[in-house]
């Protein structure tokens, strides 16, 4: 935990000036409330022993000053807060993706075989990180400055004073957020188990609801739903009994803190050992001086959400590539003929082999389909071949050379994938097939398109190939999507060819219109066909039926 | 910023809380006052009187009293404002789960789910904030500076006006700086999550990047516009918090005017130390609801954001009126014709009818076949079969009664489904299986897995009947999902079947298997088949082929090949292709 947080402050580092800046006006924020009520009770202490107008006169420009600067210091502090709260949340993305990108997608996806929602969380969880200045790291800091400030000042009239004032600061600063988040540190985790226990009921009871309805059991899922629901709220109803607590101890400590500092002060003045016009500043510079530690039990509960985001990132970023590339990578071959040699391969030393032993040839120009059925390693041919994880037993030659000696950028270059998962960002389509060639020019990505046999649904649509995609736009049916990869993969114009369950998901129309567009294409490409279905295979130069391991 | 109506009444009745957090808001703003004029006598005798602590002990004791009463008071408040919103999201989240059956699956289904979900949870959740937090806060905001201000002016008149000015110009020029300002910082909000939204889609491309080796440049992109955000808005806060900046001035200002007419007048004898001393702390006590509400107007906002969200929901129009009991089922026993008469249907707000006059019948013991292109209404169809939607025109029969004679819960117990996608819930095989018999014993789980052909792969698994399925436990195949669909029907056991086949996803060995169970399923019972799978039309004793929701055709299997049209078109290219593979 304390390495998380060493580790989440040293990519705060680099803003350490603006940080600096937004405490101090933090600080001075405070300041002008303590000020503001500090010289009001000593001018009004003064005025009440009746002396010349002159003597007043410090005191008033005093009042008026901090009148006026409290407002402009809490507007710069909230400015350049904000600032620092962008420049941490730009910084973490950066820095997010530049640790990720050579781990995609081998460690990504190995850490994601229980959840589909790993990515989503990790941008939930930099959304919570960007907040760490504003809600965590600044009110502490703030409360220090002020702490110490007063401390010295409080100190110059008499040590006591000074002592009982520090006293209930930190009880109020650092008592009272322990003792609250001890008091809710298992309730708060009972309450996110309880909330997803609801939400996975009530994603069944909603994306479920067809086979609910057909079988006659909703009401059984709405009684479920509905136990969770109050089970939920009876728990955050011991969770707002904590946080009224925590909130009247603040400011019951707060008022005790005056009342303390009120008698010792009096007892002062009484041996002549403070002047009598101090008693009202003292009280009220307490008083307003906790608005600096009123904030900290927030900012405890925000710190330990920030280092459980934290260390999930952390968690990820610190795999070690599945592959490495080479340090005197081969250039690219001119022949692209493949042969697989004696190739086993297991995901994990631990889990069983998911290939075994596997051999082929495909020459170039050729084409090979491997067919079999889910579960037996198709899709690991491909990871393997594109080197997004690498084997250790056997071979894997390309142009006759051993494939872990090329970089896995430059094989990037030579082969196309077209698959089930390709991803369609939420941009242009234009934007979108360009990705495969960003110099391409606009008859050239149209030319692709045609090929594609989705130039004219393109053209039919509104903004043409301007046409966003994606949640804000255009929602593309599969076949669209699949030819859309097509398109893609022709602009791209990469001897290799791999089609990884290239039409499983469409309609036999749609599959017939898409085989066709491939169908040109694949023509002189060395092609490599993945599939569960015998409907792809009839332009092909040799099958190869895989079934479970210890195959072939 | 308001709560919809329609949210509000649906939540019950809030009005008792709301009337105790008045209540001790009252007496909160009793106790600041007490709390200004017990210090400032305090004060006063220390300073001026020259009071030993002996002769304060009593108002210092009074003090005490006032502390522990304030603390007390706000634990208070928090816990009924916490018991508002409880009442309120536990109500909304049942009548938003029971109008969500009501609507069914043609209303839930598809890409509105995740919404609907997130509704469910984290939207009736943002109204926690508006019960809990800004509501109690508008009390406050209305109770405590009116209490203050009576205090004030029965002390001193002219500070009294000071506040009455300087009252009203808060929230003016909060509501003339702010509002505006809100507007943008709110559209900046959405935008944050726009470029959210954004990083999360290059996360997931990040595969698709990298083989088109355009992912290290994204580095660059990501960088480029996180950076152009946070300069549009930064000029756009800019304004924004001007609306906090006019509140402290405000605040701070007119205290330091009252503590600067008040010192003023102190001098030339024209009010006691203690009156001016007394104004002066209650002064700050004035704005601090107002400030406070400012903090808490965020949660406000999230709360009547997800308020229109819910409201629309549960505004949505019922689809059909489900009065009948459910205790009245049709007899699952002796033959079951079912006929469809000029049925047609047409989704709300969509102009052209999904199904058209659509009469066709199934006799007893019948497999009936229902081809078509994607879109050509024959998911619609089964769904109407299934009460899901009810017909715009036209009439179910089952034997000599129409379906609507029961209630749509009561007509579903005669019906098996094997969908398309069965969903498969978080829970054990077993209960998945027992979802069409909750009541069913082990055995008869047992013997349902067996006639779909999933006994052996169930015992493969890690726990058998008893894994878990889902997010926490074992994923299953495509073709595995469908095999336990297949053990639901058999152990729902009905005279009446609808097969909605999924028709990719499934390599030979499943098909197989599932070909083999779905036949056993089929005997002696009445059933409707939607497929494009060839080895099922072939067995149909009658295949109708759909088309924009017509029937444009009809026949048997040989009888359709003969004639041109969209059944060879469907069926043609498949057929040419698998005779090559066989």
């Amino acid at each position: 935990m304390k390495n998380t947080l060493l580790r989440l402050l040293g990519l705060v580092v680099p803003f350490k000036g603006w940080i600096a800046l937004a405490i101090l006006l933090g600080v001075a924020t405070v300041g002008s409330g303590v000020g503001l009520l500090t010289t009001s009770a000593y001018l009004i202490s003064a005025a009440a022993l009746h002396p010349s107008v002159a003597v007043l006169s410090v005191a008033i420009v005093g009042v008026r000053f901090f009148g006026i600067t409290r407002g402009i210091f809490r507007y710069l502090e909230r400015y350049v807060s904000h600032m620092v709260t962008f420049k941490l949340l730009a910084r973490l993305r950066v820095w997010f993706y530049q640790a990720v990108e050579p781990l995609a997608p081998a460690r990504l996806l190995e850490k994601n075989y229980h959840s589909g929602n790993l990515l989503g969380r990790v941008v939930s969880d930099i959304e919570t990180l960007q907040e760490f200045y504003v809600r965590v790291l600044a009110p502490p800091l703030v409360a220090v400055v002020v702490g110490v400030v007063l401390w010295f000042w409080f100190g110059a009239y008499e040590a006591t004073l000074a002592l009982t004032f520090l006293t209930f600061f930190i009880l109020a600063g650092v008592g009272v957020p322990v003792l609250a988040y001890i008091l809710s540190r298992k309730l708060g985790q009972d309450i996110i188990s309880q909330r997803s226990e609801l939400a996975v009921e009530i994603v069944d009871g909603i994306q479920g609801m067809a086979d609910l309805l057909a079988f006659g059991q909703e009401h059984q899922q709405a009684a479920r739903i509905e136990k969770l629901n109050r089970q939920l709220l009876k728990l955050q109803r011991r969770q707002a009994w904590v946080k009224g607590l925590q909130e009247s101890l603040g400011n019951i400590l707060m008022n005790l803190a005056a009342w303390s500092m009120f008698i010792i002060a009096s007892g002062l003045v009484r041996d002549n050992k403070l002047e009598p016009i101090y008693l009202a500043p003292i009280l009220l510079a307490t008083l307003a001086s906790f608005e600096a530690v009123l904030p900290l039990p927030l900012a405890m509960q925000n710190l330990s959400s920030c280092l459980e985001a934290a260390r999930r990132l952390f968690e990820l970023v610190d795999a070690k590539p599945a592959v490495v590339s080479p340090a005197n990578p081969l250039p690219l071959p001119n022949n692209y003929s493949l042969s697989v040699k004696n190739l086993s391969f297991a995901y994990q030393s631990d889990q069983p082999l998911v290939l075994n032993n596997l051999s082929f040839e495909l020459s170039q120009g050729h084409t090979l389909a491997i067919v079999g059925t889910s579960g037996v390693g198709k899709s690991t041919i491909v990871n393997l071949l594109l080197r997004f994880w690498d084997y250790n037993q056997g071979q894997i030659l390309l142009g006759g050379q051993e494939l872990r000696d090329y970089s896995p950028d430059d094989l990037h270059k030579i082969i196309s994938v077209i698959s089930q998962t390709t991803h369609l960002f939420n941009t242009s389509i234009r934007e979108n097939i360009l990705l495969a060639r960003p110099a391409a020019t606009q008859d050239e990505i149209e030319s692709a398109a045609r090929q594609a046999q989705i130039h004219n649904f393109i053209q039919s649509l509104p903004q043409g190939y301007d046409t966003r995609i994606g949640e804000q736009g255009l929602r593309l049916s599969g076949g669209e999507r699949q030819r859309l990869a097509i398109a893609r993969a022709i602009l791209k114009d990469a001897p290799i060819l791999i089609l990884d369950e290239a039409t499983s998901n469409l309609d036999a129309l749609t599959e017939h219109e898409v085989l066709l567009a491939l169908e040109k294409f694949q023509q002189g490409r060395t092609t490599l066909i993945i599939t569960h279905r015998p409907v792809e295979l009839e332009k092909v130069d040799e099958i190869l039926v895989l079934k479970g391991v210890a195959q072939c | 910023m308001k709560l919809d109506k329609r949210v509000l009444r649906e939540a019950g009745n809030v009005r008792q809380y709301l009337f105790i957090v008045a209540g001790l808001g009252t007496i909160a703003g009793l106790l600041v006052v007490s709390q200004a004029y017990l210090l400032s006598q305090v004060v006063n005798g220390a300073f001026l009187v020259g009071s030993t602590i002996s002769q304060l002990w009593p108002l210092l004791v009074g003090l005490l009293v006032v502390f522990v009463g304030r603390s007390l008071i706000s634990w208070a408040s928090e816990i009924v404002g916490n018991r508002a919103a409880e009442q309120v999201k536990g109500n909304l989240r049942k009548s938003l789960y029971q109008r969500l059956l009501q609507l069914g699956p043609g209303y839930t289904r598809g890409e509105r789910s995740g919404e609907l979900t997130n509704t469910l949870t984290s939207g009736v959740e943002a109204l926690d904030g508006y019960f809990s937090q800004y509501l109690p806060q508008m009390f406050l905001t209305v109770i405590i500076p009116l209490m203050v201000l009576v205090a004030t002016f029965a002390t001193d008149l002219l500070s009294g006006i000071v506040l009455l000015l300087t009252a009203p110009i808060l929230p003016f020029f909060m509501a003339l700086v702010g509002w505006a300002a809100e507007a943008k910082a709110k559209q900046q909000f959405k935008s944050l999550s726009l470029l959210s939204a954004h990083f999360l889609d290059v996360l997931q491309g990040l595969p698709t990047l990298k083989l088109l080796g355009r992912s290290q440049a994204q580095t660059e992109i990501i960088g480029r516009i996180s950076e152009r955000f946070r300069k549009t808005t930064m000029s756009v806060l800019q304004v924004a918090f001007l609306s906090s900046l006019v509140m402290e001035l405000g605040a701070t200002l007119s205290t330091a005017i009252i503590a600067v007419e008040i010192g003023l007048r102190l001098l030339y004898s024209q009010i006691s130390f203690e009156a001016a001393f007394f104004v002066l702390l209650l002064a700050p006590e004035f704005y601090l609801p107002i400030r406070a509400l400012g903090t808490k107007y965020h949660a406000g906002m999230a709360g009547s954001g997800a308020s229109k969200r819910i409201a629309d929901i549960l505004d949505t129009p019922l689809p059909n009126d489900n009065t009948l009991p459910v205790t009245q089922v049709p007899s699952k026993t002796g033959p079951q014709i079912i006929r469809f008469e000029g049925v047609s249907f047409r989704y709300p707000n969509q102009e052209q009818l999904t199904l058209e006059n659509i009469t066709f019948e199934i006799k007893p013991g019948q497999k009936v076949a229902l081809v078509g292109p994607t879109g050509s209404g024959k998911s619609t169809l089964a769904s109407v079969l299934l009460r899901f939607n009810e017909p715009y025109a036209g009439q179910i029969w089952q034997n000599d009664n129409p379906i609507t004679l029961w209630s749509a819960a009561g007509w579903r117990k005669n019906v098996a489904v094997v969908p398309q996608n069965p969903y498969l819930f978080n829970k054990s095989v077993a209960d998945n299986i027992r979802l069409a018999k909750p009541e069913a014993t082990l055995e008869e789980v047992v013997q349902a897995a067996r006639l779909a052909n999933a006994h052996e792969f169930i015992l493969g698994l890690p726990q058998g009947y008893n894994t878990l399925i889902g997010e926490r436990g074992a994923r299953l195949s495509g073709g595995q999902a469908q095999r336990l669909s297949l053990a639901r029907a058999f152990l729902k056991n009905t005279p009446l079947l609808i097969l909605d086949e999924a028709t990719s996803n499934l390599d030979f060995e499943n098909q197989a298997l599932i070909m083999e169970a779905t036949r056993l399923l089929m005997l002696d019972r009445t059933t409707l088949i939607i497929t494009h799978r060839l080895s099922t039309v072939r067995d149909a004793d009658q295949i109708f082929v759909l088309e924009n929701g017509r029937i444009v055709d009809f026949g048997n299997h040989a009888a359709l090949l003969q004639t041109e049209g969209v059944y060879q078109d469907l069926l043609g290219v498949r057929s040419e292709v698998r005779g090559v593979a066989q």
